[in-house]
């Protein structure tokens, strides 16, 4: 049962990062390989909110999350809009310089020791007891909590909202999307705050958790391997894909060998491009258009 | 290359001919024969400076010929050169393999490699490609980091010195010599692939894959075949490195040098040798460029800010190339030859210059 826990708060983190992946793919068809360092940065975000602004948490967190959204927008807005008609592994360099530039400016501002957010902040992290002998921290149980609450809202704000099914409109057909007038500058920057924020979710989480370094991205590239077994452009197949890739990963490291459980999901990655490339619930026609 | 004005080629020699002129000659000669003399001048930090360039030349070379040249994006370069490092690292280690041994085992494994990442992008293209790309890296690394866990060389293995009969490799000047001959040798084999039927079919490949198959192109057995040269190509680069180094440890092979090895074919400009030539010189050379400028500034308590410093101007420069300028250091080296070349005049050639 601890086990199967284990992989529920695994899984609750992929999920929250792997959302990021898939919003902005699913507007602009670009492979964001800074998300993990974006949720670094909301990391970061956290920690200088509580040390300069304030350390009640519910302060300090609103703040970092609206800090992380804004820093999505800006992104969009002052780099990857002007990568618009480039080619697409172009635009995916130009994430990957910004993963660097994120890196480096955190490591010139806050240095590179590692930080903890949650003492700052003068909380606990208390052991909960779940029954059957199941015990998870008070941390772990909030981070499934947000990864519901979280897609719950995603799928509410795409099926429901105005904005929600424009963005849906234009990464299923962008052309025809623009001829009817929806405003693709603000629902790819929208898209991208969106990923920045859900990105700054599971950096304010992790890092209350874990700890904080600098070198905290390379988590999310374990999270694109679940967004891309799950497919690229479906939030739907993101949270079976999520479980299956925490099981694996757990069950790797509970039978012996941590080193494997490292690069078990870019093995589930290889495994899916090999027999399905397109994931559990991507769209299949995907593959020839990119 | 199409030149702003100049010379026009009457037959097929002259314009399949490597260097066509007079002076194109004696500025290649001249320059071959400054390379050859530099160690009688230049000073011990220089030439291992040069030699750094030599050797991630042949790399950046490997992903020219897969990426540039084939169109085939790879996020996995990393991989293949540790396929390299770790061939000679493990035979060495296991039964004391001398070079002859190594260097072809390691051209075996890399082209073993390259078939199995090369597989799948019979299937994948753009993005997923890469992807599946970068999985492999990761796996490539996992084995390198498991051998070592398992046989207790935490910190890496040591690699002898290069010895092949009466040839060894001990001192600074040697090594400049030795890695100055491979880059030439790679440097000629990428230039003459561009004229071969071999190239030609990458090319079109790369252009239009639809267009390529119906001029009866054998699409899948070309990118097979790009895939296979660029990795057997950079884990030979691998293989050299660890003689370099005589130390393979699987830290060396972080994704961030996969990341290098892409600036260098990007910022020199992509689909061209010359590019991955001045690109590879320009990515090792930048953070010896920014100590020196630092030094020369003379601000002091910089030190701590230094190393963040150079991978964030790498970072930005990438992002500025990818922004401004696709086509590199070679596009703007172009443009200021045809502003040259046509001047007084300024109006642009009519086949742009690419």
């Amino acid at each position: 049962m601890q086990t199967v826990a284990g992989i529920i708060v695994l899984a609750s983190l992929y999920v929250l990062l792997g959302v990021g992946y898939v919003l902005i793919y699913r507007a602009s068809r670009v492979l964001n390989l800074a998300q993990g360092d974006l949720m670094m940065f909301g990391g970061y975000a956290l920690f200088a909110a509580a040390t300069s602004v304030a350390a009640a948490p519910l302060v300090a967190i609103p703040l970092a999350l609206a800090v992380s959204g804004m820093a999505g927008f800006l992104i969009y807005i002052l780099l990857m809009s002007r990568m618009a008609g480039h080619p697409v592994f172009a635009a995916v360099l130009v994430t990957v310089s910004l993963g660097i530039l994120l890196r480096v400016g955190v490591v010139l501002l806050f240095t590179d020791q590692l930080r903890y957010p949650l003492q700052v902040m003068a909380l606990t992290n208390p052991p909960l007891h779940l029954g059957r002998g199941v015990t998870v921290s008070m941390i772990d149980a909030l981070s499934v909590t947000a990864a519901v609450v979280v897609m719950a809202a995603l799928v509410l704000f795409l099926r429901g909202s105005t904005l929600g099914i424009q963005m849906r409109a234009a990464g299923e057909r962008p052309l025809l999307a623009a001829q009817r007038g929806i405003n693709f500058q603000l629902l790819f920057a929208l898209s991208w705050a969106l990923a920045s924020l859900t990105g700054g979710v599971a950096g304010v989480l992790y890092a209350s958790n874990v700890r904080l370094d600098p070198s905290l991205g390379v988590f999310g590239l374990k999270a694109f391997a679940v967004a891309l077994v799950g497919g690229l452009d479906s939030l739907g197949g993101l949270v079976p894909a999520a479980i299956l890739v925490a099981a694996v990963e757990v069950l790797t490291i509970r039978f012996g060998n941590p080193l494997l459980a490292e690069v078990s999901p870019f093995l589930c990655l290889l495994a899916m491009l090999l027999v399905r490339p397109w994931g559990f619930a991507g769209t299949r026609e995907e593959l020839e258009r990119v | 290359m199409a030149y702003g004005s100049g010379a026009f080629r009457t037959t097929y020699e002259r314009d399949m001919a490597l260097v066509d002129s007079r002076p194109r000659w004696i500025a290649l000669a001249l320059f071959l024969v400054l390379l050859l003399l530099l160690p009688a001048v230049a000073s011990r930090f220089t030439l291992e400076l040069m030699s750094q360039v030599a050797l991630a030349a042949v790399g950046a070379l490997g992903l020219h010929l897969l990426t540039g040249m084939a169109g085939q994006v790879s996020l996995g370069h990393a991989g293949f050169l540790a396929a390299g490092a770790f061939t000679v690292g493990i035979l060495v280690e296991a039964i004391k393999a001398p070079p002859w041994l190594t260097l072809p085992a390691a051209a075996l494994v890399g082209a073993l490699l390259g078939l199995a990442v090369g597989i799948p992008s019979l299937r994948l293209r753009g993005l997923y490609l890469a992807l599946g790309t970068l999985a492999m890296h990761y796996v490539v690394v996992w084995i390198g980091s498991e051998y070592q866990a398992r046989y207790g060389f935490h910190t890496g293995v040591m690699v002898p010195t290069f010895e092949l009969g009466p040839l060894f490799i001990r001192s600074a000047v040697h090594w400049y010599y030795a890695l100055l001959a491979l880059a030439l040798a790679a440097t000629c084999v990428s230039v003459n692939l561009t004229r071969s039927r071999v190239g030609r079919a990458w090319m079109a490949v790369r252009d239009r894959e639809v267009a390529a198959a119906s001029l009866g192109i054998a699409v899948a057995r070309y990118k097979l075949l790009a895939f296979v040269a660029s990795s057997v190509m950079t884990s030979l680069a691998g293989a050299v490195w660890a003689y370099y180094r005589s130390f393979v440890s699987v830290e060396a092979f972080s994704f961030t040098l996969t990341i290098e090895y892409i600036a260098m074919v990007v910022i020199g400009g992509l689909g061209s040798v010359l590019g991955a030539l001045i690109g590879a010189a320009f990515v090792i050379l930048l953070p010896y460029l920014i100590d020196s400028v630092v030094a020369a500034l003379q601000v002091g308590e910089v030190q701590y800010y230094l190393f963040p410093l150079k991978f964030g101007a790498f970072g930005l420069l990438m992002a500025l190339f990818l922004l401004f300028e696709p086509l590199g250091l070679v596009g703007i080296w172009q443009r200021v030859r045809n502003w040259v070349l046509l001047w007084p005049l300024r109006y642009i050639p009519l086949r742009a210059s690419r």
